[in-house]
């Protein structure tokens, strides 16, 4: 006998996001899902942006990795609220991760929640965890053919950050080529050029990022 | 090596369908998996046989049908494969991309005894 079924695999984790979604919704926080590379710099531009918008917006950190504590430690020197998740060796953050750890934040003083993903160009982008928008970094040092071997974690992003381009003197990364390959993948995206190092770029990160709670405040008050 | 996940996913959905019309063996799964997801179909494979030991899909056939990548143009309804991920319609270049297959992961139906 054949039964039809026709179900999305992934339809648990999505109800479960959903529902993560609708509870910062209503606390009026902004959530990204912050993806990428190990060693692209997540956790570098999540410390720089903490300590530029500490005073003004109220950010949380929530920390994906395998085993250890080590990003969540960093995290913690700037002083703000973050929960560590380690996955034991799984490659991605998946919605209950997040909803098993809410528990430990005051959603009611907070504008902001960063999730930094597991490292990987990969698995994370096909789940879901309940945020507004998903933000991919991509480093000069790992070569501008990455966009088109992963395209997915480039086309749910709303915004892709190229950091490290105070290394492009020094590699053969084609910087045209990658900017043209990510907006064929994904047309409108906002593109950001940056460096953690010397800080080139990060300004306008910080508005587009003041932006995006802004927009989102309204939402909640409309 | 997410497809753990995913195969988890699938007999979630199998097992609770099987139990819903009462069969006693699940003998085949037919999949539809998009060309732009992230999904190997042998790790897929292998990680379902593993799961689905002693369980009435215990040696189901996992059949994979893999969507290709569609797009269909919302400025002038031109419909198009998706050519190295170039999401720009080949007719009126407008970037207005409506994605309408080559996304799937989803368990189109059973074969249940």
């Amino acid at each position: 006998m054949q039964i039809k079924v026709m179900t999305n695999i992934l339809e648990r984790n999505d109800q479960v996001a959903a529902a993560l979604q609708e509870r910062f919704k209503k606390a009026g926080i902004f959530v990204i899902n912050l993806l990428g590379s190990p060693g692209c710099g997540k956790t570098s531009l999540l410390e720089k942006t903490i300590e530029a918008l500490k005073e003004t917006l109220s950010i949380a950190v929530i920390e994906g990795d395998l085993f250890t504590a080590k990003d969540a430690e960093r995290i913690e020197q700037h002083g703000v609220p973050v929960v560590q998740i380690n996955t034991g060796g799984g490659c991605h953050l998946d919605a209950n991760m997040i909803h098993d750890v809410l528990d430990c934040l005051d959603l009611g003083v907070l504008d902001i929640i960063v999730i930094e993903n597991v490292g990987n160009l990969v698995c994370p982008a096909e789940f879901n965890i309940g945020e507004d928008c998903k933000v991919t970094v991509l480093s000069i040092t790992e070569g501008n053919d990455k966009p088109l071997k992963y395209p997915l974690i480039f086309k749910q992003a709303s915004a892709v950050i190229l950091n490290k381009v105070d290394l492009l003197p020094y590699t053969n990364f084609d910087l045209k080529a990658a900017e043209k390959d990510i907006t064929a993948i994904h047309p409108g995206v906002t593109l950001l050029p940056v460096s953690c190092q010397n800080g080139e770029g990060l300004e306008t990160w910080f508005n587009w990022l003041i932006k995006q709670v802004q927009i989102n405040k309204g939402k909640e008050n409309n | 090596m997410h497809e753990m996940s995913i195969a988890q996913g699938i007999l979630d959905i199998v097992l609770k369908t099987a139990a819903e019309h009462n069969a006693v063996k699940i003998s085949c799964i037919k999949l539809l998996i998009g060309q732009m997801t992230q999904v190997e179909p042998e790790s897929l494979k292998f990680g379902f046989a593993a799961l689905a030991a002693n369980t009435i899909a215990d040696g189901a056939v996992v059949d994979i049908t893999i969507m290709p990548l569609v797009g269909k143009c919302n400025s002038c309804g031109q419909q198009f494969t998706v050519e190295r991920y170039s999401f720009l319609c080949p007719l009126c270049h407008s970037a207005n991309i409506l994605v309408v297959s080559g996304r799937e992961l989803a368990v189109d139906y059973l074969e249940v005894e």
